[in-house]
């Protein structure tokens, strides 16, 4: 099963399903966040979720790699099951099963969160050396073939501190990109940036759709959304009010919640 | 007037105002060296004629009064490295979730901080041979400044710990690390370039700070100038050399701690 609503066309380049969120409820306190997502995932697709700040969307992306522990439900990723335990989240097995899905999909901030005490090398070849166990010469030039990717490859000797916010969200991309997971997870990747440095970075990011990286983004920019997602979902109070393909959600939508976001999104 | 005209016009402004802060910058540290050696001088002067200090002293006593400089030294360093490994345990058991670590830590630093350091120094080397543990001065002062320290330090590494963003830890997790590797790689040495200046400040109230341990008789600066003066009857001169020599220790380890932090800053945000 795919993520398509019924009776909607599955674009033909999909792959089989490998992200399957299944009833996902997050409460911080008593503040219900999350009520109820299920959420399929193909491979190769790009799925892009928008909605208003506080509807949940950035919550969901952090409960699928666990960096928030949700209070019901499963995530599935390429063949490996978590169960939501909260109750048992410090238990070593259970950290060693989120572990595991962390290496399958990774997760991009806002905020970069490159390393400040690294070179851009130092950065790309941390994990893959240490977590992966690669030999650091083969490290290195699987981090030069990515650095090369998103077009930093002439910065790789420099501190992050020397980097625009663009490029370094780039090599944020670079680094998530060595670890080679099946997933890349999109926390509003342009939010923090100047605006005429956004074009850079989404840049990548589309090419990376294009070429059939399997992405789920968190995003305001609903341009990039009409021209790479593969399916929007618009999400509202928790839930997923709708999702579709871009031209159906971001052109006509059917909920009036959407409608109304969309239009105060195209005012400003 | 062109632009043409304009530009060395300004330049001469650039370079006359240039020129001006170097002078104001030069007549500044003039000043400060001034200030500096008039009041010492003032002072020093002043304590040699009323205090009828003999040079004789001076020289036939100096030489063995700064050999305790050594022991200063080494007792300072090696109970500060005790210090900071204690610090580090210290900091990471208050910041645990397992119930024992943090309550040990927390013991730990209550006790030694609401203790005073000389009670502490008579307790590991007048009181514990009660109990049947002996320890020799030195390492008895070793200790228990190391102790003392290491609990001071672990509320300086756990506030560091805290200061490195949480986001640096996600995203460490998030490439897949271990906890354990995601603190030793990414968290822990952002931390310690943030407590590096709290750090070097403690290791300056240390070298004075050893001084107390010239109350169990290790011959460290203060034990030699006190035991030298008072038998020569020339306290005043015996412990102004002291002084004199802990200012000269904590200058030169300043200045080390500024060089430390210049290139501990490098790749910094």
């Amino acid at each position: 099963m795919s993520g398509y609503p019924a009776g909607q066309p599955v674009p033909p380049h999909l792959g089989e399903v490998i992200v399957e969120a299944r009833g996902i409820e997050k409460y911080f306190g008593d503040n219900h966040v999350l009520r109820g997502i299920d959420l399929d995932v193909s491979r190769r697709e790009a799925v892009m979720i928008v909605g208003r700040s506080g509807s949940g969307k950035t919550t969901l992306l952090r409960c699928l790699n666990f960096l928030e522990e949700p209070t019901v439900g499963s995530v599935e990723i390429d063949g490996l099951r978590v169960e939501a335990a909260p109750l048992r989240a410090r238990s070593k097995a259970h950290q060693e099963q989120i572990r595991q899905i962390r290496l399958r999909a990774s997760m991009l901030f806002q905020e970069f969160a490159l390393f400040p005490h690294m070179s851009v090398i130092g950065n790309c070849i941390e994990s893959p050396v240490r977590v992966r166990g690669i030999p650091r010469h083969e490290a290195e030039a699987l981090a030069e073939k990515y650095l090369d990717k998103v077009g930093l490859l002439e910065k790789r000797n420099e501190y992050p501190a020397r980097l625009s916010g663009g490029q370094k969200q780039r090599v944020a991309i670079a680094r998530a990109l060595c670890m080679e997971p099946k997933v890349l997870l999109f926390d509003e990747p342009t939010s923090a940036l100047d605006p005429e440095l956004i074009g850079e970075v989404l840049n990548v990011m589309e090419e990376l759709a294009h070429e059939g990286t399997t992405m789920i983004v968190v995003t305001h920019e609903m341009h990039f959304a009409r021209e790479a997602a593969d399916r929007v979902i618009f999400m509202e109070g928790g839930v997923i009010l709708e999702q579709g393909p871009p031209e159906q959600i971001l052109n006509s939508p059917k909920e009036e919640a959407t409608k109304r976001f969309l239009r105060r999104f195209l005012q400003a | 007037m062109t632009a043409a005209e304009a530009r060395p016009a300004r330049a001469q402004v650039l370079d006359d105002i240039l020129a001006a802060r170097r002078r104001q910058r030069r007549w500044f540290r003039g000043q400060f060296i001034l200030v500096w050696v008039v009041v010492v001088g003032i002072l020093g002067v002043f304590l040699w004629s009323a205090g009828r200090v003999s040079l004789d002293f001076i020289f036939s006593s100096g030489p063995y009064i700064l050999q305790g400089a050594g022991i200063t030294i080494l007792i300072s360093v090696v109970a500060m490295v005790l210090a900071i490994i204690l610090a580090l345990l210290g900091a990471v058991g208050r910041l645990s979730s397992n119930a024992i670590s943090f309550s040990v830590a927390s013991l730990y630093v209550s006790l030694v901080r609401g203790t005073p350091l000389l009670v502490q120094i008579y307790f590991i080397f007048l009181a514990l041979p009660q109990a049947g543990i002996i320890l020799d001065a030195i390492p008895a002062g070793i200790i228990a400044l190391g102790f003392n320290y290491g609990a001071y330090m672990t509320e300086i590494f756990r506030a560091g710990i805290q200061a490195v963003p949480p986001s640096q830890r996600e995203a460490a997790q998030a490439l897949g690390m271990p906890e354990r590797l995601a603190f030793r790689r990414i968290v822990l040495p952002q931390a310690v370039r943030i407590v590096i200046p709290a750090i070097g400040n403690d290791f300056i109230a240390m070298i004075k700070d050893s001084s107390l341990v010239s109350i169990i008789a290790i011959q460290e600066l203060l034990w030699r100038a006190s035991r030298v003066g008072r038998s020569e009857r020339q306290v005043l001169a015996a412990i102004t050399i002291a002084a004199v020599v802990y200012w000269g220790l904590t200058i030169v380890f300043s200045y080390f701690q500024d060089k430390l932090e210049q290139r501990m800053a490098r790749g910094d945000r």
